[in-house]
């Protein structure tokens, strides 16, 4: 029976109220007394040094309060990247300057130049179009293997070349990688390229900086996932802005999908500007903008090896990839195609020699940085691809041949750097094939072909490490903060309770989940329990959401509280009822005398505790709050399998999703409905990069793909009804609540059973050297490889 | 966008003298204008709204059998208010854009306007309709002129447009993945004296009559009439969605369907 409130019951979304009412209050909802308006002059070239930038008539228009350049802006820092990876020669990556306004040279379209600060956005505007710049265009980087050959134009003329660092892992094993495949029975090859994409959350981004001279105190509301890591890398590494001094507020977040971790330069603008003019500063992002600033995500070009022995056990695993950096580092950029890529070449299969080879390239296009997922699409698309290639090359099942390679004892060493803890790879198989009615496709397919259509079916597994992660760990792989969480747990005199957690939700449902557990544990009714997040000056430091983590991480510190709460309030319990601690029992919300029926009720405890007239002051102090941080000792392993079933009109080259199935392991679940969401629009997402999204710049560095008329963005009719399932839960070891994340499993898992499944559907048809298609499988794409 | 003054007049008279102004501009359903405004990328100093206007409204047929569309009826008006008379040109309506495209964007705009991705040039050239202003009535074969280009002066207002309903029509497009304009549109209309077919979104020169697809049609109406026949890709547009050589292929089969569609 499925429960109907705690751990493990589809509770109502609560934040849907006013969400879908108008009632939420985003970022842009916060206006201020005296708020003034910037616009962001940007570049309209990708690569150019600046000679001369004339203010003079625009600073003279009406309504202009400031204009600021990067001459205003020397001396103070850049923006800091927060990862640093160190090459195969044991040399520091090359890291290169991130001003806030550009100082020299633009380095890509949407760079921005000037900022206008006015009365009005209007005036703004107006006064921006009145600046003069004197920009020398320079050749454009665009191609990352041409940005790496001799003789390059340089995106950074004090770094040595364009090449960000040369990563391999692990190095130790390249010899014997490179022995095995030379005397492999079998090598499949496959040359592909992850498309680069734009992450579209519904909220463009928005800032709203305010200074109050009286204290000297700088807040700034943004459009975070992660408001304390913002408060500290604007605070201590571009503004030099105390914490005490800077207050960092999220509010409703419309979306984040990885591009709102950043810190972004018009976050520090307005912080900086509101102190300088002393009136408060807003920015808000238009869809244009939101193409040439946020940070772009994926944009790898991947060759990929993998070796079998006479009898289809994989043997060795090669990869060699080009990750666009961008023109800039953003914040994570380094650790995406390395340490959340590499790590995860071994997927679920027992090859026992990898070898992961990663040159991460500056060109003049925007910064690419984590995006849903965040290199472990990268890594689950390459291989599962080349599974399936194996497969056909070598004529066996698909199926068969992954079960075969699976990992079947746990935990498991990989022989990249991570220990899987616990899972079950065959049980999510057997299920997905009996959701995905595998025994019905054959019937499916005549029915297609009857109608002039081709039918294919493509299957594939993923791993993902998420719960991101041990700080001790992160921190020897270059990351350059911690990765821990925070809650406070604060019951109030009357039993309800108020829950600071470090973590932020902008989807995810945390106001609703989070509660679930407290409950339970408790045994009260959720909605006694209120979650607050976002805003620095009343949650805890904690690190915020992102990879996957935050009822693993975050939720087990609001665990950790709860327990040092029951803990505690078992103690006054105990002392209202005159009996000794150990005898205190818990259940539904009343303390009871095991044995007895002597009991007090949570809200007698709670009262008790700020009231505290009878009372064992003399032991322990009044009030019932306590604070957890957790940091937790390894990633967590979601994995599963799915399974795509396309329709591929032949004369055009159109793909039709027809049928999509999900087996997810994600360990325990705390509300079956919201990870079900979860899951639908992870898929959604992976569907999109599979057959429609594309961020194309063309050789002179100008964003084709730069609106929604050319960038095709998936909608409702483009995607099928899901068939999902979680049954297959391995729960995770290390975690109090056994949660693995599921936030980000279906951007993942999906991508490369659509391509899969298209290529099965030409391949059906005998063209049978169709063998590779690029994302996204357009009908361009689809045709032009069918007349080949 | 700019600062502009603006103008709702409910006469063609007080529309034309409003639009004398220097630099005015029409504004109809603003599908295309309003964006164009909001990038700052026009400047007009004056927009004079034609969406006010009774006699340029709704959906009639007139004692020749022609539909007549007022230049300033919404698509979903088309959508409804023609579905008797000429359904090929109702479901074309139904499926332009979005519900909120097709409840302020008017075939006025769209066949002034004369993007080579619209889908109403494509109906209007293929029906031989005849498109009335206010001084003037042009001929379609007479009215489109390459991309954005059309017979239409200055100052001249789309009034109405007037459709021959044809024997049997139909519209297929195929779709850009991201706008959802057509990658390559055709309508095809049968008449008693001939077969027409026009082709939108394909041409570097805007919507086109395919002659050779429409001397075999009308002598073998039937999809196989159409076997052997191609478009040159040179005149073809190519970019991020098509090449030349996929939308001259995409013309032949979506000739096919709209004929097997409408047989």
């Amino acid at each position: 029976m499925p429960k109907d409130s705690g751990i493990g019951a589809a509770s109502k979304r609560r934040e849907d109220v006013r969400f879908l009412t108008g009632t939420g209050n985003y970022t842009d909802d916060i206006n201020v007394y005296g708020q003034t308006y910037v616009y962001f002059l940007r570049s309209d070239v990708a690569h150019g040094r600046i000679n001369n930038i004339d203010t003079s008539a625009a600073a003279a228009m009406e309504g202009v309060v400031g204009i600021f350049t990067g001459a205003d802006f020397e001396g103070i820092g850049g923006l800091p990247c927060g990862w640093q990876v160190t090459d195969r020669f044991g040399e520091a990556m090359q890291e290169p300057a991130h001003p806030v306004l550009a100082q020299g040279k633009v380095r890509h379209v949407g760079d921005p130049i000037a900022a206008v600060v006015a009365e009005s956005l209007q005036q703004a505007r107006d006064a921006a179009e009145a600046i003069e710049v004197d920009i020398e265009e320079l050749p454009a980087v665009v191609d990352m293997k041409a940005a790496l050959e001799e003789g390059s134009a340089k995106v950074h003329d004090d770094l040595t070349s364009n090449l960000c660092y040369d990563w391999g892992f692990v190095e130790d094993n390249k010899a014997a990688v490179d022995e095995a495949i030379k005397n492999a029975a079998h090598v499949t090859t496959l040359e592909l390229v992850n498309n680069r994409l734009v992450a579209n959350p519904m909220e463009p981004r928005v800032a709203v900086g305010e200074y109050n001279r009286s204290n000297d105190e700088s807040t700034l509301y943004t459009t975070s996932q992660n408001p304390h890591v913002i408060r500290l890398l604007m605070g201590a590494f571009v503004l030099g802005i105390p914490e005490h001094k800077l207050r960092v507020v999220a509010p409703d977040v419309g979306g984040g999908f990885g591009t709102k971790i950043f810190h972004y330069a018009e976050e520090a603008f307005v912080t900086f500007a509101a102190r300088k003019l002393n009136r408060p500063v807003k920015w808000t992002a238009s869809r244009s903008e939101a193409f040439m600033s946020d940070a772009h995500g994926r944009d790898h070009v991947t060759k990929i090896e993998l070796a079998l022995d006479a009898d289809n056990n994989f043997t060795a695993l090669r990869t060699e990839t080009y990750a666009n950096m961008g023109a800039y580092l953003s914040t994570f950029a380094p650790s995406v195609p390395t340490w959340l890529h590499g790590t995860l070449m071994a997927g679920n299969y027992k090859t026992p020699l990898i070898y992961v080879n990663v040159k991460a390239v500056f060109t003049n296009t925007v910064p690419v940085d984590a995006y849903r997922g965040a290199g472990r699409p990268e890594a689950t698309y390459q291989l599962e691809r080349v599974v399936d290639k194996a497969a056909r090359e070598l004529g066996v099942d698909p199926i068969a041949l992954r079960r075969q390679n699976f990992i079947s004892e746990f935990p498991y060493a990989t022989p990249v750097a991570v220990e899987y803890d616990t899972g079950d790879y065959f049980a999510t198989m057997d299920k997905l094939e009996e959701i995905a009615d595998l025994a019905g496709f054959e019937a499916r397919r005549k029915e297609s072909e009857a109608k002039g259509m081709l039918r294919g079916l493509g299957v594939n597994c993923y791993i993902e490490a998420c719960g991101i992660a041990p700080s001790n760990l992160v921190g020897q792989l270059g990351a350059r903060a911690g990765l821990y969480d925070a809650a406070t747990v604060r019951v109030n005199a009357t039993g309800s309770i108020s829950v600071m957690v470090g973590a932020h939700s902008h989807g995810q449902g945390h106001e609703t989940a989070f509660p679930q557990v407290v409950a339970d544990m408790l045994g009260i009714d959720e909605s006694m329990i209120e979650i607050v997040h976002g805003d620095s000056s009343k949650i805890p430091f904690g690190m915020g959401t992102y990879g996957s983590r935050s009822l693993a991480v975050c939720g087990s510190a609001m665990v950790k509280a709860t327990e040092k709460i029951i803990k505690k309030a078992k103690k006054i319990a105990s002392h209202l009822l005159e009996a000794s601690e150990g005898d205190i029992e818990l259940k539904d919300g009343q303390f009871t005398v095991a044995g007895t029926d002597k009991s007090v009720a949570w809200g007698d405890v709670t009262l008790a505790a700020y009231v505290p007239h009878n009372y064992p002051l003399e032991d322990i102090e009044p009030g019932l709050e306590e604070t957890a941080f957790y940091d937790p000792s390894n990633f967590t392993y979601p994995s599963g399998a799915y399974c795509c079933e396309v329709e591929l009109d032949p004369e055009t080259g159109r793909v039709t999703i027809e049928r999509f199935a999900a087996a997810d392991d994600f360990g325990n679940v705390v509300n079956p409905m919201i990870v079900e969401g979860q899951v639908h629009g992870g898929i959604g997402q992976g569907i999109g990069q599979a057959l429609l999204e594309n961020c194309v710049y063309d050789s002179e560095g100008q964003l084709l793909s730069a609106s929604y008329m050319d960038y095709a963005m998936p909608r409702a009719e483009d995607v099928p009804f899901y068939v999902v399932d979680h049954s297959c839960a391995t729960p995770c070891t290390h975690n109090p609540l056994g949660v693995k994340g599921c936030g980000e499993a279906g951007a993942i898992g999906s991508p490369p059973s659509v391509v899969n499944a298209v290529i099965d559907a030409i391949q059906s048809s005998g063209k049978k050297d169709v063998t590779h298609i690029d994302m996204p499988l357009s009908p361009q794409r689809v045709w032009a490889a069918m007349q080949g | 966008m700019y600062a502009f003054d603006f103008e709702k007049p409910t006469t063609v008279a007080d529309a034309v003298a409003a639009l004398a102004d220097d630099e005015a501009q029409p504004l109809s359903g603003g599908q295309t204008l309003i964006p164009t405004l909001k990038q700052r990328l026009a400047m007009p100093s004056k927009l004079v709204s034609l969406t006010g206007i009774p006699e340029m409204q709704g959906v009639c047929k007139n004692d020749a059998g022609e539909v007549c569309i007022g230049g300033a009826t919404p698509h979903a008006v088309v959508a409804a208010e023609a579905a008797a008379h000429y359904p090929a040109l109702a479901a074309l309506a139904s499926n332009i854009g979005d519900p909120a495209v097709r409840n302020r964007g008017t075939i006025g705009g769209s066949v002034a306007n004369n993007d080579p991705a619209a889908c109403y040039p494509s109906a209007v050239l293929a029906s031989g309709a005849t498109v009335v202003t206010n001084n003037r009535e042009i001929a379609a074969d007479d009215y489109f002129d390459g991309l954005f280009m059309t017979a239409l002066e200055e100052g001249e207002i789309i009034t109405e447009v007037r459709f021959p309903v044809p024997q049997a029509a139909n519209y297929q497009k195929f779709v850009q993945p991201a706008s959802r304009f057509a990658l390559v549109g055709v309508f095809v209309a049968k008449f008693a004296d001939g077969v027409r077919v026009a082709v939108t979104g394909a041409s570097n020169d805007g919507v086109f009559r395919w002659t050779e697809a429409e001397e075999a049609l009308s002598a073998n109406f039937s999809p196989d009439a159409i076997n052997g026949l191609t478009v040159d890709a040179g005149d073809m547009i190519g970019d991020l969605h098509g090449t030349p050589e996929y939308r001259a292929h995409l013309v032949g089969v979506m000739t096919k369907r709209a004929v097997a569609a409408a047989s």
